[in-house]
């Protein structure tokens, strides 16, 4: 059997400044291939802290951490850098492109980085997931000439452009109306079912969590549901 | 590596703040242009102050100085025994300051294979005589031919052919200032008076110009014949020695072998004119010390732009590094950044460089000591370009490095909270 896509062993994190507090109290889990998680919980409980601990980002805590079944700890920032360009798709609260380039180049430049297809081939993938999205008629214009919406779209386009195993989103459909919402959850299901790449989205909507495979519940740095589950959670 | 897609980054960032880009590539090229257009300047003006010293100046000049025996006659009749001579007030013997056995010692030096040429001058002091004036004034015995290709005789030969003094017998080229006291010009005789009391006439063929004043009243120039006919002496009868020799730094040492193995009296030329090269030295200094400190004033704005590229571009590093671009990428892209600066800015300022040295060499300088020079002296040396390239390389690196080791270890966490 394959590894769980993603795991976590007592992950803990302290920040320092200005006074040591513990802000995630030794998380355990697991996330399967194919899986779909939201995580929800209170403003303030941990959600970001953890995904960035999750997405090799921040690399100061205590417990392990395993992509693909690989321990992160040990390795070089290059190597992690690595990781996170073929395996781990983010899309952050905020919109964060690159102004200097157009849409479509910023959809690209993680497949330019990961080098695996030819300039023309990443071209062509990042059309399509810009179709997927229903924006590729704004491919050539610039991020600051788009709605706060697009920008999510293109954002998430983005991180599905090297099909990474695991796709992480810090309440990707923030900024979405309810219709766009409803057309990334559909995307996120179908990567989820189609693809069996992982997901695990923050959100603070209870109807998109409701929607997905998993609920994982935080409080105060600590899940108190649904940190156990079996593959086949499904509904 | 994906090197090609870090400069296409990099370009991108460029021509996202291609203002800034511009003045920082603008800082670059005067600093070159300006480094590249004062060494070639310097250098050039350098040399032709070398050149006149270097020219005119024989590298080792070998003569005999009219001095008292070293060995008095009564130091024979004592020699060996317990006693001292106090001698006051010695005169030197009745001896002129010619060389001995010149003849051997010429065709020595002609065989020497570190000898350019040799060029032997007989110098007898006359009277010019101006009506009932006497002037006094040194006339030089050369060889012309020899005195031109060595030492650039023709150069300060003003009027007239320094190789008449060949065809024409008792022929005289007379220093410029003399000729205009005396009234004389090419085709005129004048009349000398030798130390000897003879008179003379003698057809002059042209005038010299050496540029210094005091030099040009007294200096004139006659054939060795014709030299050492004035002072009534042989045609063995010559006063100096002048050497040119292939690599003027071995002067010193060959101008010690060459008084010990002809028993003569030897100057080099370091020696002679020692202050020129201090000259040269300082004014080397100072052009370099300028030059660099330009290109090290065009790094700081360089790394002053890089920096403030930084500090605007915090959150483009952070989505770099969030989608996979290590800190070793982003340091290489900024440094890319810095050397595209650099490389363009320099390119530019070599060019802009040759450019202004070519417009410095046509802008007229005609000093009335140097009659050949008729614009300013400029050194094309290709060994500028090279330093100028290289500095600005070298400046703009250090200047991209420490900023982009600074973007390097941009942490993209703190970064995309603190939105
Ligand atoms: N750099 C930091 N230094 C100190 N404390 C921090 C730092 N970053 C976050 N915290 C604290 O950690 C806790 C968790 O923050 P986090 O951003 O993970 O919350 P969150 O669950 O994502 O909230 P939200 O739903 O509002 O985005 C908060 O109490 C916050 O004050
Ligand atoms: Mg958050």
């Amino acid at each position: 059997m394959n590894p769980p896509a993603l795991e976590a062993r007592q992950l803990t994190k302290y920040f320092d400044d200005p006074v040591r507090v513990q802000v995630l109290h030794g998380l355990t889990f697991a996330l399967g291939r194919g899986e779909f998680a939201a995580v929800v919980g209170k403003s303030g409980c941990g959600k970001s802290t953890l995904l960035y601990l999750l997405s090799t980002m921040d690399t100061v805590y205590e417990g392990d951490l395993l992509i693909d079944g690989v321990l992160m700890r040990g390795k070089k920032e290059a190597e992690l850098a690595r990781v996170r360009n073929e395996q781990i798709g983010f899309v952050f609260q905020f919109h964060y492109l690159l102004n200097e380039f157009s849409v479509l180049r910023n959809v690209m430049l993680p497949g330019e980085k990961l080098g695996k297809f030819s300039r023309q081939e990443i071209e062509h993938r990042a059309y399509e997931k810009l179709k997927i999205l229903g924006i590729e008629s704004e491919a050539l214009k610039l991020p600051n000439q788009l709605s706060g919406g697009q920008k999510q779209r293109v954002a998430i386009a983005r991180a599905l452009i090297n099909d990474p195993l695991i796709i992480m989103g810090d309440e990707p459909t923030g900024n979405l109306d309810k219709k766009n919402g409803e057309i990334v959850f559909d995307i996120f299901k179908q990567l989820a079912e189609t693809y069996h790449q992982a997901l695990l989205i923050v959100t603070h909507d209870p109807e998109f969590a409701a929607k997905t495979h998993r609920i994982i519940e935080m409080e105060d740095g600590r899940i108190v549901n649904g940190a156990a589950t079996g593959p086949g959670q499904p509904q | 590596m994906n090197l090609p897609l870090l400069y296409d980054v990099a370009l991108s960032l460029l021509l996202a703040r291609w203002r800034q880009t511009l003045v920082a590539a603008v800082g670059v090229t005067f600093s070159i242009t300006m480094f590249i257009a004062l060494l070639s300047f310097m250098s050039g003006l350098n040399q032709l102050l070398d050149g006149l010293v270097l020219n005119r100046t024989p590298h080792v000049r070998l003569y005999n100085e009219v001095k008292p025996a070293p060995q008095q006659p009564i130091d024979r009749y004592t020699a060996g025994q317990r006693q001292h001579n106090f001698i006051r007030s010695i005169k030197p013997s009745d001896e002129l300051p010619r060389i001995h056995n010149v003849g051997a010692i010429i065709a020595a030096l002609r065989h020497d294979p570190r000898v350019r040429g040799v060029s032997p001058k007989t110098q007898a002091q006359v009277f010019y005589n101006v009506g009932t004036i006497n002037l006094t004034g040194t006339i030089s015995g050369i060889e012309a031919e020899e005195q031109n290709r060595l030492f650039a005789f023709g150069d300060y030969v003003v009027a007239g052919n320094p190789l008449s003094l060949k065809t024409v017998a008792n022929s005289i080229i007379l220093g410029k200032a003399a000729a205009d006291i005396m009234l004389v010009s090419v085709g005129d005789v004048v009349q000398v008076t030798t130390v000897k009391g003879n008179r003379v006439q003698l057809k002059v063929v042209g005038l010299f110009q050496s540029g210094l004043l005091d030099i040009d009243k007294v200096q004139s120039y006659t054939s060795l014949a014709t030299a050492q006919k004035l002072l009534g002496e042989a045609n063995n009868y010559i006063t100096d020695v002048q050497v040119k020799l292939y690599d003027f730094t071995l002067s010193p040492r060959l101008a010690q072998e060459y008084a010990q193995r002809y028993e003569v009296q030897a100057m080099d030329i370091q020696t002679a004119n020692s202050e020129f090269e201090t000259g040269t030295f300082i004014r080397t200094l100072i052009s370099y010390a300028v030059g660099i400190t330009l290109l090290t004033v065009a790094g700081f704005g360089i790394f002053n732009i890089l920096n403030m590229m930084i500090y605007e571009k915090m959150d483009t590093i952070a989505i770099l590094k969030a989608v996979g671009f290590s800190g070793t990428d982003v340091r290489r892209l900024f440094v890319a950044v810095a050397l595209a600066i650099g490389l363009s800015g320099g390119g530019v300022g070599l060019l802009c460089g040759f450019g202004l040295s070519a417009l410095i060499a046509r802008v007229p300088f005609e000093p009335a000591s140097l009659p050949t020079v008729h614009t300013y002296p400029v050194n094309f040396d290709p060994l500028f370009y090279v330093i100028g390239g290289v500095f600005s390389l070298v400046t703009t690196y250090l200047a991209g490095f420490f900023p982009a080791r600074k973007a390097s270890q941009i942490d993209p966490v703190i970064i995309i909270r603190g939105k």
